[in-house]
């Protein structure tokens, strides 16, 4: 196996963030993460239900460019009202980007600016405020700078831990915002305030590379830790069963 | 009961002002067909609810939209919809932006025609500070809990579109998701249903099993028979979102003259019949 692109790690990343979910339900949206959701269904988390996209539960594992090969083997139905069910009820674990991103892991996808009248409107709340307060949270920026991740976000739509504790233990009790996987590294919030910690810089990414590249300060541990490499196995199933077309580098370069 | 009647006659029975809910989900399975026919309309300051999409973008670029009640307004396979973006960016429209379970919610209380029904989202996030008019409710039960009081999304009318249906008003979906379209017609008191294709009551389960009947004919109030009606967002099983048509309605947002040329090509025509020969002959 050639060496692994950063695109690599970072899909490597993502799967570990699932690792531990055993059977529940994950919504990995946008490319890497469904690439990473998929390489943890194919090894360390074989119990996760995922859909294909739509609303059919696929139980194989399908390559992310949509390619009918495999044909899928449909377990289950998942139309939207059936996602507001499960994630209510709390089985689901979800990984959504984030415009901007916050030291307490607060998260805006919905506009830049005053929300009355935007610089830029983007997503909208879409599911963020439900998600973030129902079951655990994880994010995934493929541009970690200091615009993405900033000292306030300009509109909070998913929640972050300054303000689940403000609402109290028993409001919050579900709330669980667990990674953040970016282009540089993995963080966590595994501090005694829960702010944003760095769990793992990417291998080639230094301390001062991250701390340039992060609009607030970060909890660092003397000896940072780096992201584990891929195996073959995982790099087997990214370049032949999940990836083979190679559009994860079209989202992270390197 | 025969309840079919015509776009025309379905839009001149709404008025200025209507609170006004759209089936469909972002660029799926919308009653496009009803929106182009509101387009052709003097219809003025409408309050839409959506899982916004094309239906929300255009009605925002022709003028007619006073305030949007929505999760996110998408073109799916175009993340952000240009034309609410404008519209949104000049401060034109007012807003209800919610989550989107908040929103299924809405819809819920006032199909169950409760004042509100309570929920965990958009507790501590910024959806209440955007919102004032959003409320809390503590449980009267032991556990005391503070919950949102989301407000019953009541509405005047509601427009949803189905592969199937018959005169009587009994509607069918045939692709992978019924989105909300049910909720839809029991939140609104005004209910119009379109249809790729009008058939028999006897040959429903000729095309899908006894669950794909999701619209029952005491939901609706009118049937309008308007083949490729959703066009250009896709519905399957009939056909697919029409992505070259969908790029140049996008494209259409980077400027007044783009948009002109835009309306002029295909929304200023008489007819929905006119609109789907010039999309035919493009």
């Amino acid at each position: 196996m050639s060496q692994p692109s950063r695109a690599e790690v970072c899909a490597v990343a993502i799967a570990d963030t699932f690792a531990g979910d055993g059977e529940i339900f994950v919504s990995p949206i946008g490319l890497l993460p469904q690439i990473g959701a998929r390489l943890a269904k194919a090894t360390s988390a074989p119990d996760l239900l995922m859909t294909d996209g739509v609303a059919p539960l696929v139980a194989n594992v399908l390559p992310v460019s949509g390619d009918d090969r495999p044909a899928p083997v449909v377990e289950g139905w998942l139309p939207y009202r059936k996602v507001f069910e499960l994630l209510w009820w709390g089985r689901r674990h979800v990984m959504m980007g984030a415009t901007q991103i916050d030291r307490f892991g607060n998260q805006n996808i919905a506009c830049i600016g005053d929300h009355a009248r935007p610089k830029a409107m983007l997503l909208g709340m879409r599911g963020a405020p439900g998600n973030t307060i129902s079951h655990p949270t994880s994010y995934w920026v493929p541009n970690h700078s200091t615009k993405t991740f900033v000292p306030k976000v300009d509109v909070v739509s998913g929640l972050g831990y300054d303000r689940a504790a403000a609402l109290g233990p028993r409001a919050a009790r579900f709330h669980d915002v667990r990674r953040v996987v970016s282009n540089l590294g993995v963080f966590d919030f595994a501090t005694p305030d829960h702010r944003m910690r760095v769990a793992s810089l990417h291998p080639g990414v230094s301390r001062e590379e991250v701390v340039a590249s992060t609009g607030f300060e970060l909890a660092i541990p003397d000896a940072v830790p780096t992201t584990r490499a891929p195996t073959d196995a995982e790099l087997r199933w990214l370049r032949e069963v999940i990836d083979p077309e190679n559009l994860r580098a079209s989202e992270v370069r390197a | 009961m025969d309840k079919r009647t015509t776009l025309a006659e379905a839009v001149a029975s709404l008025r200025d002002g209507m609170t006004i809910g759209i089936g469909g989900w972002g660029s799926r399975r919308k009653p496009m067909a009803l929106v182009r026919e509101i387009l052709r309309s003097p219809l003025r300051d409408l309050t839409l609810v959506s899982y916004g999409g094309p239906d929300v973008g255009l009605l925002c670029a022709a003028g007619k939209v006073r305030k949007v009640v929505y999760g996110f307004v998408s073109l799916d396979s175009i993340p952000l919809e240009p034309h609410f973006r404008s519209a949104r960016q000049a401060g034109a429209i007012d807003t209800m932006e919610l989550d989107e379970g908040m929103f299924q919610w809405g819809l819920q209380a006032a199909a169950y025609r409760l004042p509100f029904l309570p929920t965990r989202a958009g507790l501590g996030t910024d959806v209440l500070r955007i919102n004032p008019e959003l409320r809390t409710v503590r449980s009267p039960y032991a556990d005391g809990e503070e919950l949102v009081a989301m407000p019953a999304l009541t509405l005047d009318a509601a427009l949803v579109h189905m592969n199937r249906a018959d005169a009587a008003g009994n509607g069918q979906y045939l692709g992978p998701d019924p989105y909300f379209d049910d909720l839809f017609c029991m939140a609104a008191k005004l209910r119009f249903m379109t249809c790729e294709k009008l058939v028999r009551t006897e040959d429903f389960l000729k095309e899908g099993s006894l669950h794909t009947l999701l619209i029952h004919r005491l939901m609706v109030d009118g049937v309008i028979e308007t083949p490729n009606g959703a066009h250009f967002t896709e519905c399957p099983p009939d056909y697919g979102r029409d992505e070259a048509f969908q790029r140049e309605y996008a494209d259409s947002a980077r400027d007044a003259a783009a948009w002109q040329a835009f309306a002029s090509r295909y929304l200023s025509l008489e007819s929905e019949r006119a609109y789907q020969e010039a999309v035919r002959k493009r």
